[in-house]
């Protein structure tokens, strides 16, 4: 049977300011950026780790019709589209600071849980993502 | 409509961060950039409830997690999360989640996932 997810994807409203702030402020690594003709394929991952990629699509015609698109980006843009990704880090507060520092925005600061440290953001657009200094 | 979208959200999340505080209308419509006068109405059109409800359902979810998790007493909870007395705690609480507090921390159970599916879910319904 299965033995990984390699892929998984987010709607993004503009592929340009996903890049800006995935790759620019979060520090992702871009995996894929193609012009397919019909769709830009824009995919980033966390360095050094190809095995795992997160498609940034933004929702439109062909795939979709401009009305179903604009009901995306609504649920996207109130922020229904739940916990998006969930990241781990080494040390919560540090890259917190980082992060703050480059104008991110978040939703929650670093807090003890059962589980560890972890913290929530939001990217541009409204999406949800988390990361976690996991319990050593 | 994705604009005042993402800034009513902006000032939603405002809103979870500081559950315990009074509501503050002006403050959140200046995150929102609507007007004070605009907010309520804007976020209601948005969110589908008023920012009155929608803290009220934060609070108690915030109340449901420290009944859970925690062994401190329901008024020590009660104004940890923001409310002004214990009457008006009990009354909303039992309101949205249909039982008391107490009755409430009796029948529930940890739940270890992270959290911002939990407080996502475990936010009672309006």
């Amino acid at each position: 049977m299965f033995n990984a997810i390699t892929h998984s994807q987010i709607y993004v409203l503009d592929q340009d300011e996903a890049l800006d702030f995935y790759v620019g402020k979060l520090g992702l690594e871009v995996n894929s950026d193609i012009d397919m003709g019909f769709m830009r394929w824009l995919t980033v991952q966390v360095p050094g780790h190809p095995e795992r990629q997160v498609l940034l699509e933004k929702p439109g015609p062909p795939s979709m019709s401009e009305e179903t698109a604009r009901q995306v980006r609504e649920l996207v843009t109130k922020g229904a589209t739940g916990g998006t990704l969930i990241l781990s880090t080494d040390d919560c507060r540090k890259t917190y600071e980082t992060l703050l520092g480059r104008g991110v925005e978040f939703t929650e600061e670093p807090t003890e849980r059962p589980y560890g440290i972890d913290c929530g953001l939001r990217d541009p657009f409204g999406n949800h993502l988390r990361f976690t200094q996991p319990k050593a | 409509m994705e604009e005042t979208n993402r800034r009513m959200l902006r000032a939603r999340d405002a809103m979870d961060r500081a559950y315990a505080q009074p509501l503050d209308v002006p403050a959140l419509a200046r995150i929102a950039h609507v007007s004070e006068s605009h907010f309520t109405r804007t976020f209601r059109a948005t969110f589908g409830e008023t920012p009155h409800r929608y803290l009220q359902r934060r609070r108690v979810e915030r109340a449901m997690f420290l009944l859970r998790e925690t062994g401190r007493s329901v008024t020590d909870i009660c104004f940890e999360v923001g409310f002004g007395s214990t009457g008006t705690f009990s009354r909303t609480f039992r309101d949205i989640v249909g039982r008391s507090p107490r009755e409430y921390r009796k029948e529930a159970e940890a739940a270890n996932v992270p959290t911002c599916f939990t407080m996502a879910w475990t936010r009672p319904h309006a």
